[in-house]
């Protein structure tokens, strides 16, 4: 469907690269004349008008048709070198090559004009479902936290008399916990964005990944009542990646096993060294996730079935795009036979034993 | 007691009323300019103790504000921002920024920045001793005591921790660390610095997997507090 291509050389080129073409056929046939028939020449140049009209625009290609016509009246029907035709055959022949080059022009145009409609009108709707979904999760995602703080204001204003101090801390919690919510959304949109547009920039650099774990942990540490285990390996080599999106992308794991899993859950967090990669595995003893949704759990704006906790389903496709933007890998599968889901993040990434030296 | 004043140069009012609040709340005195012009004549008018910038403004960029104010104010600049973009900051710290926030931020982070940043204004870089909590540095001894305890430091570890220590309260780019301890030319050697703080961590720090003193500001650099 994607075979032919207009438009994607500017026209000036277009022009030339289709009188080109028509003058090197009619020089080689010329060349050849001994060898080939004049009526034989009339198919070699269809054929190349044919090819062009495929390739190009439609005013070079009738530009392609009428100067192919010329040639071929002026360098190939006796008598040759002019454009005089003797007999009536040859004339009615020229007519026809002529009509059918035109027509080969005309045709061959209308097709692809209708397949770049088809073209145009499947992206537009895929852009419209895409920007639906968006909106749905959206208006629920931000205004589910707005509401809050718009009731908690309204509740703290006006029955500050019969508010105990319990319920106001409770209140004022329940703002802190929407803005907190509000902002982790506009975040992921942003993120989203950037890496539909294209327009992240990777910026690559040594890192630590033990300090950047623990970092996390800490960064979430008031956020979860689930026991998270770390081991910090000693061994472990710097690996260079974009600090700011691994972080991001063991920042959205870790919040999404806590999340998903009840408050008595271990999440244990591995860091190692696999080939020429980073490895870093987050696993979780909760329910796991139906084998039927796991292939899904990536895509944008996923969410597993009847998840009660508040999620854009944006979280992990941003882990995905950021993975991938490191050309790494991310899979998740159910712990068998005990419980949870492991995650597995496979970052490709020059390492350093520099740290091995450094009790020098 | 801390009668500090502060000018707070945002174009944000509601950003500059919390600010106001928060601020005078805790014994700070508020100016306020909305915008760059505005902001630099004040700060000329009666220099304040430390200056909090927007990047965005409406008649001019926060970084040229910055390098306005640099060619003759000395005491802290705080830049805030909306926008996590590491560039960015990395320009501002480079332009001379004692630190940067980026919007939201927390009162209390705010606070803690602000107190720092102070601090710094009175620390001298003559001083042959520093005292960071219960790390005490002798610069011309070259003795590094924790509680009362020697811990042994490698010459390097030793220049690290007195560059980050005379910095406290500024946030140092990685580029500017390893030119200050390695030279120039060894601006792209940041393994080195990687493993250096590592090491460092776990002589100074109580806990190096939560460490108190150096903090890492992702992608940009190190905070020493």
């Amino acid at each position: 469907m994607n075979n032919f291509q207009p438009r994607q050389y500017k026209s000036s080129t277009q022009y030339l690269i289709c009188i080109l073409s028509v003058l090197l056929v009619a020089a080689a046939c010329h060349l050849s004349a001994e060898f080939i028939g004049y009526k034989t020449v009339a198919l070699i140049l269809l054929m190349t008008v044919s090819v062009l009209a495929m390739l190009f625009d439609i005013l070079p290609v009738l530009l392609a048709a009428v100067l192919s016509a010329l040639i071929w009246n002026f360098l190939f029907i006796p008598p040759k070198f002019t454009f005089h035709i003797s007999n009536t055959e040859d004339f009615l022949m020229f007519l026809l090559y002529f009509f059918i080059a035109l027509v080969n022009a005309v045709l061959s145009f209308k097709i692809r004009k209708e397949q770049k409609k088809t073209r145009d009108k499947e992206e537009k709707e895929k852009t419209i479902k895409l920007y639906n979904t968006l909106l749905n999760s959206l208006s629920h995602e931000l205004r589910t936290p707005i509401a809050t703080v718009l009731g908690a204001v309204d509740t703290l204003k006006e029955n500050e008399a019969q508010l105990t101090a319990v319920h106001r801390n409770e209140l004022l919690s329940q703002i802190d916990t929407a803005a907190i919510r509000l902002n982790t959304q506009v975040e992921n949109l942003l993120s989203m964005s950037r890496l539909e547009t294209g327009m992240l920039k990777l910026n690559i650099d040594w890192c630590d990944t033990n300090e950047l774990i623990n970092a996390v942990i800490h960064k979430l540490a008031l956020e979860h009542k689930q026991t998270i285990v770390f081991e910090p390996d000693d061994n472990l080599p710097l690996f260079k990646y974009d600090r700011g999106l691994i972080e991001q992308v063991i920042l959205n794991l870790l919040q999404n096993a806590i999340n998903y899993t009840p408050a008595n859950a271990t999440i244990t967090i591995v860091a190692k060294q696999q080939a020429d990669n980073c490895v870093i595995t987050i696993a979780d003893n909760g329910k796991g996730i139906d084998e039927k949704e796991l292939p899904h759990i990536f895509d944008k704006f996923y969410r597993v079935q009847q998840s009660k906790t508040g999620g854009s389903g944006l979280g992990l496709s941003i882990v995905k795009g950021y993975v991938e933007a490191h050309n790494g890998k991310v899979y998740a599968h159910n712990n068998k036979p005990s419980a949870g889901v492991t995650f597995t993040v496979e970052i490709p990434a020059q390492a350093s034993y520099l740290n091995h030296l450094k009790n020098e | 007691m801390n009668k500090a004043e502060i000018l707070i140069i945002d174009d944000e009012p509601q950003i500059r009323k919390l600010l106001e609040i928060t601020l005078e709340s805790n014994g700070y005195k508020v100016l306020q300019a909305e915008t760059a012009r505005e902001g630099i004549i004040m700060a000329a008018a009666h220099p304040p103790e430390l200056i909090l910038l927007d990047i965005g403004l409406p008649d001019k960029s926060g970084h040229e504000v910055l390098k306005e104010l640099r060619a003759w104010y000395n005491k802290s600049i705080i830049m805030l921002s909306v926008l996590n973009s590491e560039e960015d900051i990395v320009t501002a710290l480079d332009n001379g920024a004692t630190d940067y926030l980026t919007k939201p931020f927390r009162s209390a982070e705010l606070l803690a920045r602000i107190r720092s940043a102070i601090r710094r204004n009175e620390t001298h870089d003559n001083d042959s001793k520093l005292v960071c909590g219960e790390l005490d540095i002798d610069i011309t001894g070259r003795v590094v005591t924790k509680n009362g305890e020697v811990i042994k430091l490698t010459s390097t570890e030793f220049n690290l921790l007195v560059l980050l220590a005379k910095n406290e309260g500024r946030v140092m780019t990685h580029q500017y660390i390893l030119k200050e301890i390695w030279g120039v030319g060894a601006q792209m050697e940041t393994q080195y610095l990687r493993v250096f703080i590592g090491t460092l961590r776990k002589k100074i720090e109580d806990n190096p997997n939560k460490p108190q003193h150096i903090i890492t500001e992702s992608g940009i650099g190190y905070r020493f507090t």
